[in-house]
């Protein structure tokens, strides 16, 4: 079995499976619950000041369902813990004693003066937590008070905070990102020249979760009327992926740890996130929607698959995906590849035919010598994986990568040199040809 | 001396109250909501669709399952409506397994297709548990009138689609009530809480359609006055006739026509008093003799045997059928054909079969070995032929194998009588395929009219 260990920043945990800070890790109880169920560490459900914030008393989560109701994504309105101080870091301190082998950082959010900061980084260095992880993230409630994703919009604010505590703990100091933003750089950036140790990210992203028709508002409904939330849960995973590839690949921010969140609920996700550069990872709606069991298989998935891989420890797999991620300009515009339908697989659906004939190429056929029959009509297809994506039968259509000859599609021969849109003849502003 | 045979075990009452219930309950229980959601999000939504190329209405199933999955269970039971009005029946009774099902993509996938019966049943069920008005409203009148004989799915098909262009029909119908096979000749448990009849309500809600029932074609009218009191006419009247087994003994007592007990047990309002043998034999191969054994025994029967002329391969009940047949314990027994049915005191005892082997044209010979199969009672159920009364003579309405011929539009020899379902040549014996003639008909007669 593969050693799952991780070190980040220090902070030393048995797998790379953190819970995130939410209400799952708001409590010893379930913190306990957690640690016997095999989680590698926690972040604590975030602490403010006293006196405690209130929740609203209807429901604060909502759910974007598949038709078997699995969860797809996943809504709050819940805010930070609204437990006393005092008992919080009570329970911490007895958490972190009773389960020295795991991670324990805890999450804060307080008011943007520099005291409050001071005052609250003091008392959770009492407890003997691992870490901080300062919540730049909630995009509801705390974001009105001037807290949360308000702080983590502004880069001179994130900048500016995670200095102070910089400056007034000894504790690792990481800055938990919100994806509401334009570009994830910039508040990461700020968190670097600020001096974070690491970044963690993302938070929720804004959202309304659905829209009940009959009430006409916004679910979840609290007595007619709703509020944005935070989305969250497997749909939300892609746009994770892109902002911790972008921080990941920024050379100003090179080396910069990160803890990768978003949408992760198995060991295959978690795998995906630490290929784009995530040190640890950070689960909540999976376990929210199922339980903490589930990182079992995370565990048993991740070493698995990373003994069948030949990787010993997670170092050797992390950030690996980093420099295969480029931008638009820089791809191989003299790669060709052409859709192929095994036509054993085949299941005759014609969903390809359908979606490449009304919205694409017109490239895959119905017919052939008057019989149902998909094929692919080189002289038409792009390439583009439409087919692909749409098919319901797993690697029924492949995309064949043409190196030689000619594109029957344009006729020109195919250039088995790599050559990207920079240099291309239709771009006004391409690198000119010495030459030329 | 007569009081010292063994009377033939036949007996009214064999179960309790509770199992007659439990075994003429939904032999297919509906899905429920969610049930129907999961299952509709397993449909491809295929381009053009083999399903519904296989359906002989063409519903467009994709289209219909879809609306289930996005929770608009009357949007979808209008897309069936709109191809097949009797489309709750169908959901009930068409062996899908050989149409739509069959079809599904996903059998080359994993085996297990879309369950699309269960699902148009989920669909029009809604619709009708919803009480909702009729889908369609009739066109302004056209002032033409249409007789429609036999108030089967036929019938009801094309007197729907007529009535909804504007034209005025009367059903006439031989029996008491309209429904034809759907109402007198399913099996009970797969059309349970009377759903033929309002299945018959909803299709005449359209108005436009006047109904006379115990009017039979020969015994209370005859085509001569129809083509002569109405525009058009459509004949759907079904099978009247049944074969013989044309085997010494047929007529001795407890050798009974499958047709006309399964007609009775519909009707039946108390199960309990139907007379069942303690030993059935059934003969015949096709969807009355799985309907008929498996009906006698869930009626108590203890020993039920279907003995068939072919092997089960060449049954006309399907594989699914047989399946459901050995799985309420009934015994099929191929390449049996009856020879002799031996009586006691004037009632059956027991028939002897001849062991047959079919040769390579599939013509079957007997082999000499015969096999004795005890019998309380023995259902007929070797198929059903087409009775010409009423018709006028040969010379007016050309027949074909038997069979009323029409052409592609369901026209008879005559230009303004129109044919379908059972009765016709080609004729499949099955609901589907008879609501298609109805509504092929229909067509054809709107266009005929309408000129």
């Amino acid at each position: 079995m593969a050693d799952l260990s991780t070190n980040f920043l220090g902070i030393k945990s048995p797998n790379p499976f953190w819970l995130a800070s939410a209400p799952p890790t708001d409590k010893e109880y379930n913190v306990v619950r957690a640690f016997k169920a095999g989680w590698g560490g926690v972040v604590w459900k975030t602490l403010g000041e006293d006196p405690a914030v209130v929740n609203v008393n209807g429901p604060r989560y909502g759910a974007v369902h598949g038709r078997d109701r699995n969860v797809i994504g996943f809504n709050n309105i819940e805010l930070i813990t609204d437990r006393p101080l005092e008992v919080n870091l009570r329970e911490i301190k007895q958490v972190k004693r009773d389960w020295p082998d795991r991670a324990l950082v805890v999450s804060l959010m307080v008011p943007c003066e520099e005291q409050n900061w001071i005052d609250i980084l003091r008392r959770v260095e009492e407890t003997e937590a691992d870490g901080v992880e300062l919540n730049f993230g909630c995009p509801h409630g705390m974001s009105e008070r001037g807290m949360g994703s308000a702080v983590g919009q502004v880069p001179e604010y994130i900048k500016m905070v995670t200095r102070w505590c910089k400056q007034n703990t000894r504790m690792p100091v990481i800055v938990k990102l919100t994806p509401n933003i334009t570009d994830i750089r910039n508040p990461a950036r700020a968190a670097h020249a600020g001096g974070a140790d690491a970044v963690s990210l993302i938070n929720t992203i804004n959202s309304i979760v659905s829209v009940d028709l009959d009430q006409m508002a916004p679910n979840p409904t609290i007595d007619g009327r709703g509020a944005h939330g935070g989305y969250c849960g497997p749909a939300v995973k892609p746009i994770a992926l892109n902002m911790v590839a972008e921080i990941a690949r920024d050379p100003q921010m090179r080396g910069l740890p990160i803890s990768g969140i978003g949408g992760v609920t198995d060991w295959r996700d978690a795998a995906e996130f630490m290929a784009l550069g995530a040190g640890t990872v950070q689960v909540c709606t999976a376990a929210m929607v199922y339980g903490f069991r589930v990182v079992e298989d995370m565990i048993d998935g991740l070493s698995d698959w990373m003994d069948e891989k030949g990787y010993t420890s997670v170092d050797q797999f992390v950030g690996r995906a980093v420099p295969n991620v480029t931008d638009w300009q820089q791809l191989n515009l003299n790669y060709v590849v052409k859709a192929r339908i095994d036509q054993d697989a085949c299941i005759q659906c014609g969903r390809c035919h359908i979606a490449c004939e009304d919205t694409s190429h017109q490239a895959i056929t119905a017919m052939k010598d008057g019989l149902r029959h998909f094929e692919v009509i080189d002289e038409e297809c792009v390439g583009c994986n439409l087919c692909v994506s749409v098919c319901p039968v797993e690697d029924c259509i492949t995309m064949e990568h043409i190196a030689e000859g000619t594109d029957p599609r344009t006729g020109k021969p195919i250039n088995p040199d790599y050559a990207n849109w920079t240099t291309h003849p239709n771009n006004p502003n391409r690198v000119q040809d010495a030459a030329e | 001396m007569a009081d010292a045979l063994v009377s033939p075990d036949i007996r009214a009452g064999r179960l309790t109250a509770d199992d007659y219930l439990e075994n003429f309950d939904d032999l297919h229980p509906p899905l429920g909501v969610h049930e129907a959601r999961v299952e509709a999000d397993r449909c491809y939504f295929c381009y053009d669709a083999p399903c519904t190329i296989a359906c002989p209405t063409s519903i467009d199933i994709p289209k219909f399952i879809r609306q289930i999955s996005t929770g608009n269970p009357l949007g979808s039971a209008k897309t069936i409506f709109e191809q097949n009005i009797l489309g709750g029946m169908c959901a009930r009774v068409c062996p899908t397994e050989t149409l739509c099902e069959e079809a599904c993509v996903r059998n080359l996938a994993e085996d297990k297709p879309v369950a699309i019966g269960l699902l148009q049943r989920h669909a029009t069920d809604t619709y009708f548990e919803r009480d909702e008005k009729h889908p369609y409203e009739r066109a302004a009148s056209t002032g033409k009138h249409v007789a429609v004989v036999g108030g089967g799915p036929a019938g009801l098909a094309c007197a729907h689609a007529l009535a909804r262009q504007g034209h005025d029909v009367t059903i006439f119908e031989a029996r008491p009530k309209l429904g034809g096979l759907s109402e007198f000749g399913i099996a009970a448990y797969k059309t349970t809480n009377d759903f033929a009849q309002d299945e018959v309500d909803f299709v005449l809600s359209i108005g436009g359609i006047s109904v006379e029932c115990n009017k039979a074609l020969g015994r209370d009218i005859t085509l001569e006055a129809l083509r002569r009191d109405h525009d058009a006419v459509f004949l759907g009247v079904g099978l009247a006739g049944v074969n013989a087994l044309r085997a010494e003994g047929e007529d001795l007592a407890g050798v009974i026509d499958a047709v006309a007990y399964i007609a009775d047990l519909r009707q039946a309002s108390d199960l309990s008093t139907l007379p069942i043998g303690r030993k059935v034999v059934v003969i015949g191969g096709g969807m009355t003799a799985i309907d008929i054994a498996v009906q006698a025994k869930r009626l108590g029967a203890e020993e039920v045997t279907i003995a068939y002329r072919r092997d089960r391969e060449a049954m006309k009940a399907s594989a699914y059928e047989q399946e459901v047949a050995l799985t309420n314990g009934v015994v099929i027994r191929e390449c049996l054909a009856p020879r002799r049915l031996i009586g006691e005191a004037g009632h059956v005892r027991a028939i002897e079969l001849e062991r047959v082997v079919a040769d390579s044209s599939g013509r079957l010979a007997g082999t000499g070995e015969t096999v004795t199969l005890e019998a309380d009672q023995v259902f007929k159920a070797i198929g059903q032929t087409f009775v010409p009364d009423g018709l006028g003579g040969a010379d007016a309405l050309r027949l074909d194998g038997g069979r009323i011929d029409v052409d592609a539009d369901r026209r008879t020899s005559l230009p303004d009588v129109w044919a379908g379902g059972d009765c016709i040549e080609g004729g499949e014996d099955l609901t589907v395929a008879a609501v298609e003639d109805g509504k092929i008909a229909a067509a054809a007669i709107h266009a005929a009219l309408s000129a």
